[in-house]
């Protein structure tokens, strides 16, 4: 089980801070072709995954249990 | 005690970041504010609204701070970032640095901002009087006539 968070603009867009998806190990790029599919206009080309609090990359491998966080362009300051 | 790097949800009180970088070797402290403005490009801001993915925004603050003592060392950080509602004039975003001579304070301070906006987790929707728009996001232009 992967939890995933939503922030910003995607947490409107999806309707939710947070959810599980039932699996076990899939790359970052799964999980944003997954979003994608799930909620159309997601944009993931412009979205970051973090993974435990750290920015992936494409081909990192998420396990059952991480906790990861999409990342649309970011505007502190 | 204070945590020098960290993201809050009330008013930032400017002397309390100042105090903490100040040491006896310190010779020079720049304390940048970023401040909500009204106008931008022309569209009236009414207010806006922050929010952040506050542990990992937390980290990355305090990233930022290691990578400022990498470049220039002996400076002293604290970087705080405001969420919530802020309305015109509030203090979003305050930067501290100290240093033994004026230069890396300044400069350290300057790389601190540009490095917040690039990598730290933290989102700023504009709310104007007919439409509102998450910066950084999908541009989304208010809807009807505006009276401006």
């Amino acid at each position: 089980m992967i939890t995933v968070n939503y922030f910003a603009r995607l947490r409107e867009l999806t309707g939710k801070s947070e959810e599980t998806i039932e699996s076990d190990s899939m790359t970052v790029q799964k999980l944003l072709d997954w979003a994608e599919d799930t909620y159309p206009g997601f944009g993931k080309s412009t979205v970051h995954v973090a993974v435990n609090e750290e920015y992936a990359l494409k081909e990192d491998i998420i396990q059952s249990g991480d906790v990861c966080a999409f990342i649309p362009p970011v505007s502190g300051g | 005690m204070m945590k020098p790097y960290e993201i809050v949800e009330t008013p930032i009180e400017i002397q309390k970041y100042a105090d903490y970088v100040l040491h006896a070797g310190a010779g020079a402290v720049t304390v940048f504010t970023g401040n909500v403005r009204e106008w931008t490009h022309g569209i009236r801001t009414l207010y806006l609204a922050y929010e952040a993915y506050i542990p990992m925004a937390e980290k990355k603050l305090a990233q930022i701070g290691a990578e400022m003592e990498d470049k220039w060392p002996g400076v002293k950080v604290a970087i705080v970032h405001r969420i919530g509602e802020l309305h015109i004039s509030d203090i979003a975003v305050l930067i501290a640095v100290s240093s033994s001579h004026r230069k890396a304070a300044y400069e350290a301070n300057e790389y601190a901002i540009e490095r917040i906006k690039e990598i730290v987790p933290i989102w700023k929707k504009e709310i104007w009087e007919n439409g509102e728009e998450w910066i950084g996001a999908q541009k989304k232009y208010p809807e009807g006539n505006g009276s401006e």
